[in-house]
């Protein structure tokens, strides 16, 4: 999840081909085909890797993004044991961000140069970390939605080709479903609430409801990467499938909680045997990829930040540690 | 990390429960093996699902190539005869 098909900058240019590796992508072929797993040293071909590289390290800063909007509200959570789970989820997030990075390192890319990226504003991630939580109905809504869209391109994620990623997908997967049920539960217990509380749980689905449906990323007609990908067997679905599924999960989750889902055109097509959704603003989409939505700017800087304010303690510890093995050897 | 160099990386192994052998989890970047224990201990570890981790600093790790597995692996693939179904014995044959 958290990536949206989109072309990174300074990935490395594919190597020559020449008649050897014609046999050796048929031979790869036949593996992905055979439902064999690629490991870190294997022979690739080139656009596998880069395909890879792009997408786990987008997915990898997503989480780590994605701590911002909900860290906002640690010290707002209304009660002990809420600020002891979003803290507990905060975490997860950023574990996530690390299973996905050490991914990535196997394909012979560091994630220094990977955080680089992300800080220089070179690198993607998810749109939708790119909104406020602007209440506490807010994390709720991301719990449920956002975490929801984030399992349900996740699990066939954990089926990749690609071993190290598959593998990290899986353990994902394990701690995702804590996220999208404690979310679930913010907005049932404000659903069942006062008045002033149901409003703002529709407040926040209103506002969450279509960057979650953005989330998948461009409709199938205009994705650039999903056809090669398909056929790697990095990803199992498209953009329009999995957003389909999504919007036939979540209306009756919706509707046990009371709450209408902010499209006039949604409805059960019976013949079809799923929703029918109104259009997707993808101006609205493309403007925030491009770094004009509301949170950009501040996302990055927060980022920027808290690295710079880190640099001392990592730079303290390498002299430490340098320092005990002088110490070891003497 | 616009630093000149980042930790240098170590591979997690976790046992995780008393009996059986550490697996391969994934990675982790520590400046040295105690902070790489306390990172694994937070990435890996959260759901406790180990009560063992043993650290190797990923440089340490060498590695069979794949272009070498039939060399490696071949020569195992016909000697049926080292598995114990190989051998057909008599049914009135007990305890075999």
């Amino acid at each position: 999840m958290y990536t949206q098909g989109l072309t990174e900058p300074g990935v490395r240019p594919a190597t020559e081909s020449t008649p050897d590796d014609a046999e050796r992508l048929r031979r790869f072929e036949a593996r992905i085909e055979a439902e064999e797993k690629i490991e870190p040293k294997d022979w690739m071909p080139d656009a596998y890797r880069q395909t890879l590289i792009r997408q786990i390290s987008q997915h990898a800063h997503s989480e780590i993004v994605g701590m911002l909007p909900e860290g906002n509200w640690i010290t707002r959570a209304p009660t002990l044991l809420r600020k002891a789970i979003l803290i507990a989820k905060v975490q997860d997030e950023g574990g996530h961000g690390a299973y996905l990075y050490s991914a990535a390192e196997t394909l012979g890319v560091s994630r220094a140069e990977l955080i680089d990226q992300l800080l220089a504003g070179r690198a993607k991630y998810s749109s939708i970390f790119n909104y406020p939580t602007l209440s506490w109905a807010d994390v709720g809504a991301i719990g449920w939605l956002v975490d929801g869209a984030a399992i349900m391109n996740q699990i066939p994620l954990c089926r990749c080709s690609y071993g190290p990623y598959s593998r990290a997908m899986i353990r994902i997967c394990k701690e995702e479903s804590f996220h999208q049920r404690q979310g679930y539960d913010i907005m049932l217990k404000l659903a069942r609430g006062t008045a002033a509380q149901r409003r703002m749980a529709q407040d926040a689905l209103d506002r969450w409801w279509w960057p979650s449906l953005m989330m998948f990323g461009p409709p199938d007609t205009a994705s650039q990467h999903t056809a090669l990908s398909v056929r790697w067997k990095i990803k199992r679905f498209t953009n329009d499938e999995l957003r389909q599924k999504f919007v036939d999960f979540t209306v009756p989750q919706a509707q046990f909680l009371g709450l209408s889902i902010p499209d006039p055109a949604l409805r059960w097509d019976e013949a079809a045997k799923r929703h029918e959704f109104g259009a997707i603003d993808w101006r609205e989409f493309n403007d925030v990829l491009k770094g004009h939505g509301p949170c950009n700017r501040e996302r990055l800087a927060e980022r920027r930040a808290a690295h710079d304010a880190g640099r001392w303690v990592r730079e303290a510890a390498v002299a430490h540690a340098a320092k005990r093995a002088a110490r070891a050897v003497a | 990390m616009s630093d000149a160099h980042d930790w240098p990386l170590y591979e997690i192994f976790i046992r995780a429960r008393g009996g059986l052998d550490h697996k391969h989890v994934g990675s982790v970047h520590a400046a040295d093996v105690a902070m790489a224990i306390e990172h694994a201990r937070d990435v890996y570890t959260r759901r406790l699902e180990g009560v063992s981790i043993w650290v190797v600093r990923s440089t340490d790790i060498v590695a069979s190539d794949p272009a070498d597995s039939d060399a490696l692996f071949e020569p195992a693939r016909d000697k049926i005869y080292r598995h114990p179904t190989f051998y057909e014995i008599p049914k009135e044959v007990e305890t075999l």
